[in-house]
């Protein structure tokens, strides 16, 4: 899986924050359910949108500071960036057809 | 055009599917994310027959919906726009595209009831969690507020003391109705304090959850609990948005059906959370997910 990116704490700021172009962090975790509902629809959207929107997962166990940063207390959480804001949130697991239309609105 | 069409992969729908393809059904089942369903909520199921040491929600689930692959079932994700239900014509409508079929059975479940109270909505995943599996690890020696009475909300307190150094459970009547064995391990529990007769009526905090506004509901003496987390189950809405109008529902929303699960619709089927009945539990859902299925297919003969 190539187009899917794992980003932690050390490489947040170069491939997120700093990006040229917009991105979607997933916020997960091993011992989450629902966030293995979201994977693999984050997977496909990843393929789908490689080179226009970067899709990056990072693992809120062995990364700590990012999600405390953002004040994630929920997991899955999606976070979207655009120019290295925040643009929009999105807790909980949604249809992949929901998260398409958020990230269209990056585009 | 399909013989059957299965809406939501939970233990009722997966069930159904199982059947279903052992019958040479031609068959489709859709979800709108993963297969699962609230099974995915749970850390460790206890009280599903056949696993004396327990199974994890996750590891149960995807046994289950490999064991209805094995026998040939497809699974789609797909999100379900619009239904048209008659006797006679059954569409599916969906993001992409439309799907005729000769029967359906609904095993759509539901949804964790939210309280309606100021700041609920806006500290949603900023503290208000409605999943303690998710959503406890982030509560490491913090302490936390548990609401409801039921068996989730007692077992979610039980697995929440993991984490936190303390569980307040609040409860809006003088005793629980969670199973008893849960009950005596939650009196047994030093980290659960239960807060009896009382409710909650507001969420406060700016950027995070800070504390709980609470009313007792005898005395109206109104209090405020410092928390870091507030964990809401207090039981759960029917996802009966795509059945509205068509199909009858019960006063709380939820599908009736007869003994075989059909639905007031000839050849439309409800089985799990989804439909009116007393007990909601992966054990109720999977009988019914057979039933329907079988059901399904004793329609199906008899329409030819």
């Amino acid at each position: 899986m190539a187009d899917l990116l794992h980003v932690s704490d050390a490489n947040f700021e170069k491939e997120i924050v700093q990006s040229d172009i917009p991105a979607m962090v997933d916020f997960w975790a091993e011992w989450c359910g629902p966030c293995k509902m979201v994977g693999p629809s984050v997977e496909a959207l990843a393929k789908e949108y490689a080179g226009k929107i970067k899709i990056a997962k990072m693992d809120v166990d062995e990364n700590r500071e990012t999600p405390a940063k953002f004040g994630i207390r929920s997991i899955p959480t999606l976070i979207l960036f655009k120019e290295g804001k925040v643009a929009q949130t999105i807790v909980g697991a949604l249809p992949k057809s929901d998260i398409e239309e958020a990230l269209k609105k990056l585009l | 055009m399909e013989d059957l069409i299965i809406i939501g992969g939970g233990p009722a729908g997966l069930t159904a599917g199982l059947y279903a393809a052992r019958s040479r059904l031609k068959t489709l089942l859709m979800e709108r994310l993963s297969p699962g369903g609230q099974v995915l909520l749970t850390d460790t199921v206890e009280n599903y027959p056949g696993f004396p040491e327990g199974i994890s929600g996750f590891e149960l689930m995807d046994r289950m919906r490999r064991q209805a692959e094995n026998f040939g079932l497809e699974v789609q994700s797909r999100d379900i726009i619009q239904l048209l239900l008659s006797p006679d014509k059954k569409e599916v409508v969906t993001d992409k595209g439309r799907l005729e079929t000769r029967s359906l059975i609904l095993t759509m479940g539901a949804t964790p009831r939210k309280l309606a109270i100021d700041g609920e909505e806006r500290l949603t995943g900023k503290g208000v969690s409605y999943c303690a599996t998710c959503d406890g690890p982030f509560y490491r020696d913090r302490e936390v507020v548990v609401i409801g009475g039921g068996d989730t909300a007692v077992e979610e307190a039980l697995y929440l003391t993991r984490f936190a150094r303390k569980v307040h459970l609040v409860h809006r009547r003088d005793e629980l109705r969670a199973a008893r064995l849960l009950q005596e391990r939650a009196f047994a529990q030093e980290k659960i304090t239960i807060v009896w007769d009382t409710i909650p009526t507001r969420v406060l905090g700016n950027t995070g959850v800070e504390a709980i506004e609470l009313k007792n509901v005898k005395s109206g003496d109104v209090s405020r609990l410092e928390v870091d987390g507030v964990f809401v189950f207090i039981g759960y809405n029917p996802n009966n948005e795509l059945v509205k109008g068509l199909l009858e529902l019960d006063s709380a929303g939820f599908v009736t059906t007869d003994n075989d699960m059909q639905t007031s619709v000839p050849g439309v089927f409800a089985a799990g959370d989804i439909r009116s009945k007393l007990l909601r539990q992966i054990s109720t859902a999977v009988g019914e997910g057979a039933t329907a299925a079988f059901a399904a297919e004793r329609y199906l003969e008899n329409m030819t």
